[in-house]
């Protein structure tokens, strides 16, 4: 690479002028590094480091939508935390999250191994399995609110034709419940595709070589599964349920167009609370404070992933 | 030749094994979609009506729902907005991504390594934590309650994602072929558009089919910036404004959910190898 400059030096002595020496300044390695990155820099400091600074500012003041409040200390979350809804918000998040992601786990390395079998019509068994997670999850959620109507439901019609359900069937989206069933269900259904898919890669990338030893040796099925397929995958499994754990937390887009956390606040999550707080009801202050309260979960997710990173 | 025979039959067995396992997936994957599609082309009267069967049609086919879509409400406008603010947001970004992960993978300049972990951090943090102060940042602006608010937003977690996604491709070209081109004089952008961005066209096609989706899909900004519905995306105007007083409505919501998917749908049939790279990429690679 110092061979070039060199050229472009030379180049530059036969034209002379300051356009050269501009075009030789920004030649240096350095100088283009910082210049390419600057464009990334000073969006991702404009408008991700700075709202986020804001947020902050505003969980620490009574800040309402219009009028720019002062500053309260800790206030807001004192507030919340002896509010009833956020209380309930807390525990309807960690039962999402916790069953949600154990569900995704569980079916995913499930259809994964399924996947990865050489089936006649796999490419096309794979497109319809990764469906859910393309099309827009505020759309596909509209149909699961007409499949769970209280009146209408597909899902009552065929359970109770089925013999499973005694009728009329549960009012889905009117009772607490049943409402967050239906919302880790949705859930799973579209989180399940990025699982599978992403561990479906990890189960690829495992040498058959491994396999064929183990059956050698007499290693049944289930044998294979814990001692070769579990400890080969698990770098695969970390990333993707650090990332599914980020995403569920934070998820928004269902619980809102399915119940909007009714019914009483008993699907809400910290996102449509906060939504709720601050835009519907005005009170940005309070609503950073909530949204921010998912930060600790983050900071230990961003921590481990980076460790992990490190590790590689 | 008798164990031949066996595991011939045993393999017949756990095929069928795994395709009896695959059904229920198939089906809980693609039934919505199926009963979205039927439910926007059946008559209200068959809709609401307890004696009928939901599960397919029986009273013939109808396109008034999608009548009503294209000549009653503002669906055309909102898809309009959706292509604008897709195609503006995701070429911004590839720009910038382009740059920033060239210059984070290949070259060597005090602190490259900060950027690439900062790039990352970034592309951690959901959007629900953000759009608050967000929704504030865009009255500031001026651009609040217009598609602009979104063009502008929606960079923010597009460049993380594909700065990420690129510079794993960028790694992957030896870098022998840059430093021939820069002693045979080529400048360093030279270099970078005409030696390096044609060999990492799938992972542009990748970032550009990712960029097009999630901006597409987006929600909770879009919901949250626009007010008017003249400016709104396909996602948001369905989801929001198709719903009227009365409750006769789901035939007409259905055809808008049904149609406002069609653009990605589309892609993801046409480039689905690309799709499930990229999805594997992101995640695997991060």
């Amino acid at each position: 690479m110092a061979v070039g400059r060199g050229v472009l030096e030379a180049a530059g002595v036969f034209r002379g002028g300051r356009l050269a020496r501009a075009r030789e300044w920004w030649e240096q390695e350095h100088v283009f590094g910082y210049g390419l990155i600057l464009p990334a820099f000073v969006l991702i400091g404009c408008l991700v480091v700075y709202p986020f600074g804001m947020a902050i500012y505003f969980s620490l003041s009574d800040y309402w939508v219009g009028s720019p409040g002062k500053f309260v200390g800790f206030g807001n979350f004192k507030e919340i935390l002896g509010n009833e809804v956020f209380r309930q918000t807390v525990q309807n998040s960690f039962v999402f999250t916790g069953i949600a992601l154990t569900a995704k786990i569980v079916l995913g390395v499930w259809l994964a191994m399924l996947l990865a079998r050489n089936l006649r019509g796999k490419r096309l068994i794979r497109g319809a399995v990764l469906l859910p997670w393309v099309i827009p999850t505020a759309l596909s959620t509209l149909g699961w609110w007409w499949m769970f109507d209280s009146l209408y439901s597909v899902v009552n019609w065929t359970g109770i034709r089925l013999g499973v359900i005694t009728p009329p069937g549960p009012n889905w989206l009117g009772m607490s419940s049943y409402a967050m069933a239906a919302v880790i269900i949705v859930n799973i259904w579209r989180g399940l595709p990025f699982f599978a898919i992403t561990v479906l890669a990890g189960l690829v990338s495992i040498p058959r070589e491994y396999y064929e030893a183990a059956e050698v040796d007499g290693a049944s099925s289930a044998r294979r599964f814990l001692h070769v397929t579990l400890p080969l995958l698990k770098p695969v499994l970390a990333v993707v349920i650090l990332f599914s754990t980020i995403f569920t937390f934070n998820e928004f887009n269902i619980v809102y167009v399915l119940t909007r956390g009714g019914p009483i606040n008993t699907t809400h999550l910290f996102a449509t609370l906060a939504y709720q707080t601050g835009l519907q009801g005005g009170n940005l202050g309070q609503g950073a404070a909530i949204s921010l309260f998912m930060l600790p979960m983050l900071g230990m997710v961003v921590f481990f992933q980076l460790r992990y990173i490190r590790r590689e | 030749m008798i164990t031949g025979v066996r595991s011939r039959a045993a393999r017949m067995r756990s095929t069928t094994f795994a395709y009896a396992n695959l059904l229920p997936f198939i089906f809980f994957a693609l039934f919505p979609f199926y009963f979205m599609l039927i439910t926007s082309f059946k008559s209200n009267a068959e809709l609401y009506s307890l004696k009928s069967v939901p599960l397919w049609i029986q009273k013939g086919v109808i396109v008034d729902h999608y009548r009503y879509l294209f000549f009653r409400t503002e669906f055309l406008i909102w898809i309009k907005n959706s292509l604008i603010i897709s195609v503006a947001a995701t070429s911004i970004s590839l720009v910038i991504s382009i740059l920033a992960g060239y210059s984070i993978a290949r070259l060597r300049f005090p602190g490259v390594s900060s950027f690439g972990t900062a790039v990352f951090i970034t592309y951690l943090v959901p959007p629900t934590l953000l759009f608050l102060p967000l929704s504030q940042v865009v009255v500031w602006l001026g651009i609040a309650d217009s598609i602009w608010a979104l063009i502008v937003t929606y960079p923010t977690f597009l460049v993380p994602f594909s700065t990420w996604l690129l510079m794993g491709y960028f790694r992957t070209i030896p870098r022998e072929i840059e430093e021939c081109a820069l002693v045979d004089g080529a400048t360093r952008m030279q270099t970078l558009f005409r030696i390096v961005l044609p060999m990492a066209i799938p992972g542009i096609v990748c970032v550009v089919l990712f960029s097009f989706t999630l901006t597409w899909n987006e929600f909770i900004y879009a919901l949250t910036f626009v007010s008017q519905s003249s400016q709104k995306t396909a996602i948001v105007g369905v989801t929001a404004d198709l719903i009227r007083g009365d409750i006769y409505y789901w035939g007409s919501l259905m055809a808008g959910a049904v149609l406002a998917s069609v653009p990605v749908v589309a892609g993801y049939v046409i480039f689905l190898d690309y799709y499930v790279s990229g999805l594997t990429a992101g995640a695997v690679k991060g």
